[in-house]
């Protein structure tokens, strides 16, 4: 556990340094335009599987999160015109108090109905977000990018920067539940809830646990795309595309350990950066959609049960 | 400020479209309701009927309301080939199949809205026939003859569901089914056979359902998003599989749709289905006439 400790923040620190480094020698804008977008995505997926995956309650609202973290962002500008610190820290604070809100309504019934319910969120915040004429309304809203910050020269590079350093708060964070007696609790809890229930695991309290903190992870990756695109409007925040991309990426990784949900953002996310460039956006989604179904039919553990499979660890049935 | 008259005529629109409400969502009160299958795809099976009437009657010039009949048995064999394929790979396997369900369904949702995109454009399409465009004048009110027509074909539709599930054999064995499955079996019957049918029977009903969604109104490939709170609200508030309840909730939805389009606009609209379903959820979560 120690080791594995000290293993995995080397890594971070590696990762965080590698990409002040690019940020130093690469001159070019386009690698960290399109890194950003990789990066984002992992956040939203790490994020996505506290709840989808350790607890196996399947959220279609990614988007409403998401959406709900972008519009905070416009609106701390537009008002305040605060710092993009200030409105990532806000963003994941109204990401919690929307999960707690959701789940509260929501986690004491079957999967199913949690996930129309999650639907159900997103086009509620949408639709008063698009009557909200104080952040643009249906049209959506220009932002103006404040100077970048001292060390970096260009603003998307700082950006770049920052969703890095999300994604090591989010690994960190579902690494931890993962270890933690959270996660024990959550595992116990998909695979029998009646069974948890009657062995004293507070199931309602560790759904809420869980929603809350996903929520918040989520909002909080989304808060920055405000600048990242200078430009917000209802229908792509709250775009249901969002969704279906991080279900596509968690299940396709695999669930069962925090590198799925990773690998799958990267694989995907790459893959996605590469063909809304060279083909177009509908075959983007398409070419998600087959493979979702794909994985989920064919490899239900995803990509990290394909690697486990070929060398099945001692005490484990095939 | 709100008159008498226009209260009068949102509660009369509300009425019809609550009607149309119901057809689009009595095959998904089998699938999801009786069945327990998470057919989250089903409004996309809806658009893509609607697609496949409006091929019909660009190509061809068949009545919207023949196509979707002629549709049907395309349908049935869609929604058998659709079940066997999640009987085999999640509903046998058990364990966490419900999460995977769902992302199946969604997934397909997603391709079917993506082909429809690539093989008609993000357009809106319509159909064309004699009862579109005119209206019934009575009392002061304009009444749209498409309404009219949904209207009447959706009543049948329930009505003729309604028959069929509680006085057929394979009707009653359907209920049975979504009831008891190991007694089913006990009986010597085969509890996946008839589930099979069912759900080809909620599958081939789109078909109709989709003529009236194109009759009423244009469609466009993303219209199912729209849909999946509308027909989803309709059966949850229903009570999960009651077909009386089916029309109920949705004639409650259509004049609470239609109310709140009168009094604040269409852009509140799409928000209305899912505010109830969520009251609903949080409130009666067994609906109004739950088994």
């Amino acid at each position: 556990m120690w080791r594995s400790n000290i293993a995995f923040w080397t890594g971070a620190i590696v990762f965080i340094a590698a990409a002040l480094l690019m940020t130093h020698f690469i001159q070019n804008e386009y690698p960290f335009f399109a890194g950003y977008g990789v990066l984002q995505f992992i956040v939203l997926t790490v994020a996505w599987t506290i709840l989808g995956g350790y607890a196996g309650y399947v959220n279609f609202g990614t988007n409403a999160f998401f959406g709900a973290g972008v519009y905070t962002a416009v609106l701390l500008v537009e008002a305040f015109a605060a710092p993009l610190l200030l409105q990532i820290a806000v963003a994941a604070v109204v990401g919690c108090l929307l999960g707690l809100g959701v789940g509260l309504m929501t986690l004491r019934m079957r999967g199913i109905f949690f996930s129309i319910a999650t639907i159900a969120l997103a086009i509620i915040v949408e639709t008063t977000v698009t009557n909200w004429r104080f952040v643009g309304g249906a049209a959506g809203i220009q932002l103006q990018r404040p100077p970048a910050t001292a060390p970096f020269d260009s603003y998307v590079k700082m950006l770049f920067v920052v969703q890095a350093l999300l994604v090591v708060v989010a690994v960190a964070t579902t690494r931890g539940i993962h270890n933690s007696r959270i996660g024990r609790g959550l595992h116990a809890l998909r695979d029998d809830e009646l069974a948890a229930e009657c062995t004293g695991v507070p199931t309602l309290r560790l759904k809420l646990t869980a929603c809350a903190l996903s929520g918040a992870l989520i909002s909080a990756g989304g808060a920055p795309a405000a600048m990242y695109l200078q430009y917000a409007d209802p229908s792509s925040a709250f775009n249901l595309n969002i969704s279906v991309s991080v279900l596509a990426m968690a299940l396709i990784g695999g669930t069962s350990h925090w590198i799925g949900p990773v690998l799958g953002a990267i694989l995907l996310g790459t893959t996605q950066q590469m063909l809304a460039v060279t083909i177009s956006s509908e075959v983007n989604v398409l070419v998600l959609g087959i493979m979702l179904v794909l994985f989920v039919v064919g490899a239900p553990k995803g990509i990290i049960g394909l690697l486990s499979r070929s060398k099945p660890r001692a005490g484990e049935r095939p | 400020m709100l008159s008498f008259d226009l209260l009068r005529d949102a509660i009369v629109l509300g009425l019809l479209l609550g009607c149309f409400y119901a057809a689009v969502s009595i095959g998904l009160s089998i699938s999801f309701g009786l069945l327990d299958v998470p057919q989250v795809a089903h409004p996309a099976f809806l658009v893509l009927a609607s697609y496949g009437v409006y091929y019909c009657n660009d190509r061809f010039e068949i009545d919207p309301l023949l196509a979707g009949l002629l549709l049907t048995p395309l349908f049935f064999v869609l929604g058998l080939v659709t079940y066997r394929v999640y009987y085999e790979t999640f509903e046998k396997r058990g364990n966490d199949a419900a999460v995977r369900g769902i992302a199946f369904f969604f997934g397909v949702a997603f391709i079917i809205e993506v082909l429809i995109i690539l093989q008609f454009g993000v357009d809106q399409r319509s159909v064309n026939a004699a009862y579109i465009g005119k209206a019934w004048r009575i009392a002061g009110m304009r009444i749209p003859f498409r309404q009219l027509v949904a209207f009447g074909v959706a009543l049948l539709l329930t009505v003729s569901l309604a028959v069929y599930l509680s006085k057929t054999f394979l009707g009653r064995a359907i209920r049975a089914v979504a009831q008891d499955q190991e007694g089913l079996r006990l009986m010597g019957a085969n509890p996946v056979r008839i589930k099979q049918i069912a759900f080809g029977i909620a599958t081939a009903v789109l078909a109709v359902s989709g003529a009236l969604l194109i009759i009423v109104a244009p469609v466009e490939p993303t219209l199912d998003r729209v849909y999946i709170g509308r027909t989803f609200c309709i059966v949850v508030m229903a009570g999960l599989g009651s077909i009386a309840g089916t029309l109920i909730a949705a004639l409650i939805l259509g004049v609470a749709e239609s109310i709140v389009l009168t009094m604040f606009g269409a852009s509140w609209a799409p928000a209305i289905s899912f505010a109830l379903l969520l009251g609903v959820l949080t409130v009666r979560p067994q609906g109004l006439l739950g088994r």
